[in-house]
């Protein structure tokens, strides 16, 4: 009877699961695919709490009330911060399914040789691998999302660096071969804990050489790597439930890094093993071109005479928690009858759809929210483009400089703009370490300084005074 | 052993009906999309349940205790995370 009523709720959760991810495709729909998540995750969980092998209620009460003292503040983070969370939690998901993986091996050998079967084992084995691995490399890229001092922000990198994490990587996998053949022999245990530290210090070696503009691609990475250690436990618990869910999660970070990769041009592999974003050294051939600078006065004029304003936000409109102030200059402007479209590139930001939450935040609808691929053929038509702290996903020599290493990603094409106007915090090239020549334009005007000074500055232009 | 197989059949279908409604995702939801796959990944949950609250030695009840907590975190934080920003997309 309790078994029926487990195997209900499994596959009522695993319907209510897909319902909330079908959920997501507008947005009018999604929060109810985030009660449908809720309610199917209740239902598994006190299906499983009420199987009579569960004894020890006081514990489980215990470390649920642990989850929601730190899963409740997690929540109320600032959005700017959502990509450090993310990661964050791909690291707790790594955890929980390394620590099983372990508990479930160390069970069965009390329990006998009978509990090992070649799959079981195998499961097991990449369950704590993938879990294990996922757990420190997302613990590294929260570390640089959030900035901690004793990560590296910087790319590291080292001469056979690929050959060092390869050769970590197939010692795990060939001690864990070896414990999968012989999961009781006496040197086992110890084999089983090498696999799992292998693993550990793998996921740090991974996570070392990569930058900030490669975050996107890496969250979504890790994010499906998450997925799968929850599918390997799947297998190990002969669940078709967890199965089902970490296939789903597995999928969805696939899909996000196809996305992402295909938005920078790069392969998996090249995000992984490339160490995109070290400084480049080469340039500076003929004559150096010159900034223009533009005062607020003049930039806010621009800004009134345009039909068509078009918006870029990049992650230094994050940094700067300038997206109110954005939100601000957007009803001034849309006001006085400029129309004005945010153009979201899909690499934006340090996670996929980074900057459409942060620009929801601040109450513009997503109805201006624009794609790259629906804006570049408008752009033409545009009179003044807006980047705020955008830089490699406008720069023009993605197009053509075959040495560039953004060298055909897809960008949007601010530069066809009749006028660009650029608010930029230091002369400095961008995170990628490369010269951005749609500053040195003829029709480019910067505007140097922090995004939410400088936006807030020009908002004063129309709501002060001067302009009407 | 037909039920591993089964679970490798599971397995596969899943991910196909994964890719087909990911697929369908509106972009503007990547975001939430992550944080609400990774509270829905969380379902790990049964596992450490079964691991924290069964009759076993101490030493696998507290591995079980520390993968449930990390889980429930997720649980929570996804869910609360995901409904709040979503609560942020507004039409004009």
């Amino acid at each position: 009877m309790i078994q029926a009523i487990s195997q209900l709720a499994a596959i009522a959760a695993t319907a209510l699961f897909i319902f909330a991810l079908n959920w997501m495709n507008d947005p009018k729909t999604a929060r109810k695919g985030v009660y449908a998540g809720v309610i199917g995750m209740t239902v598994a969980v006190a299906a499983t709490w009420i199987q009579p092998q569960i004894v020890h209620h006081g514990w489980i009460l215990l470390a649920i009330g642990a989850g929601f003292l730190v899963g409740v503040p997690l929540s109320r983070v600032p959005l700017t911060a959502v990509p450090q969370r993310t990661a964050l939690s791909h690291a707790f998901g790594g955890l929980a399914a390394g620590l099983v993986g372990t508990a479930e091996y160390f069970l069965w050998l009390q329990e006998g040789p009978e509990q090992f079967t070649t799959f079981r084992m195998s499961a097991l084995v990449v369950e704590v691998i993938l879990g294990f691995l996922t757990f420190t490399g997302s613990l590294m890229a929260t570390g640089k999302l959030q900035e901690v001092r004793w990560i590296p922000q910087r790319p590291v990198t080292y001469p056979g660096q690929n050959v060092v994490n390869l050769g970590v990587l197939a010692g795990a996998v060939a001690l864990g071969v070896l414990v999968i053949l012989n999961p009781t022999a006496p040197w086992a245990s110890q084999a089983f804990l090498g696999v799992a530290g292998l693993a550990l210090l793998f996921g740090v070696l991974l996570i070392i050489p990569i930058g900030g503009a490669d975050m996107p691609t890496v969250i979504s990475i890790l994010n499906s790597y998450a997925g799968l250690s929850a599918v390997a436990m799947g297998f190990v618990f002969n669940s078709a439930l967890l199965v089902t869910a970490g296939a789903l999660d597995g999928s969805s970070g696939l899909i996000l890094s196809i996305i992402m990769c295909r938005a920078m041009n790069r392969s998996f592999t090249n995000v992984l093993f490339g160490a995109f974003g070290t400084v480049q050294k080469v340039k500076a051939s003929g004559e150096q071109k010159v900034w223009k600078q533009e005062s607020v006065e003049g930039a806010a004029q621009l800004l009134e005479q345009a039909n068509l304003v078009v918006v870029i936000p990049g992650y230094g409109m994050a940094v700067a928690q300038a997206q109110h102030k954005v939100q601000e200059l957007y009803d001034q402007l849309t006001k006085r009858g400029v129309s004005v479209k945010f153009a979201i590139h899909p690499v934006a930001g340090r996670m996929p759809g980074h900057m459409n939450v942060l620009l929801a935040e601040a109450n513009i609808p997503y109805s201006a929210l624009v794609e790259m691929e629906e804006i570049n053929p408008e752009m033409s038509q545009c009179d003044v483009a807006l980047v705020i702290g955008a830089n490699d996903v406008v720069n023009p020599a993605a197009r053509y400089s075959k040495g560039s290493p953004i060298y055909g990603m897809p960008i949007i094409d601010a530069d066809k703009a009749k006028t660009v106007l650029a608010i930029k915090r230091s002369k400095n090239p961008g995170f990628a370490g490369i010269d951005n020549e749609l500053y040195v334009q003829d029709n480019t005007w910067m505007l140097f300084g922090d995004a939410k000074t400088v936006i807030g500055d020009l908002v004063k232009q129309f709501v002060g005074g001067g302009l009407h | 052993m037909t039920g591993y197989w089964s679970m490798l059949f599971v397995f596969v279908l899943a991910t196909f009906i994964g890719l087909g409604v990911i697929r369908r995702v509106s972009r503007l939801l990547y975001t939430p999309l992550m944080s609400l796959t990774n509270a829905i990944s969380a379902i790990a949950v049964v596992g450490s349940l079964t691991v924290a609250g069964g009759d076993y030695p101490r030493t696998i009840r507290i591995l079980g205790a520390v993968a449930l907590f990390a889980s429930m975190t997720n649980i929570v934080s996804g869910f609360l995370i995901t409904d709040r920003m979503l609560k942020m997309f507004k039409k004009q």
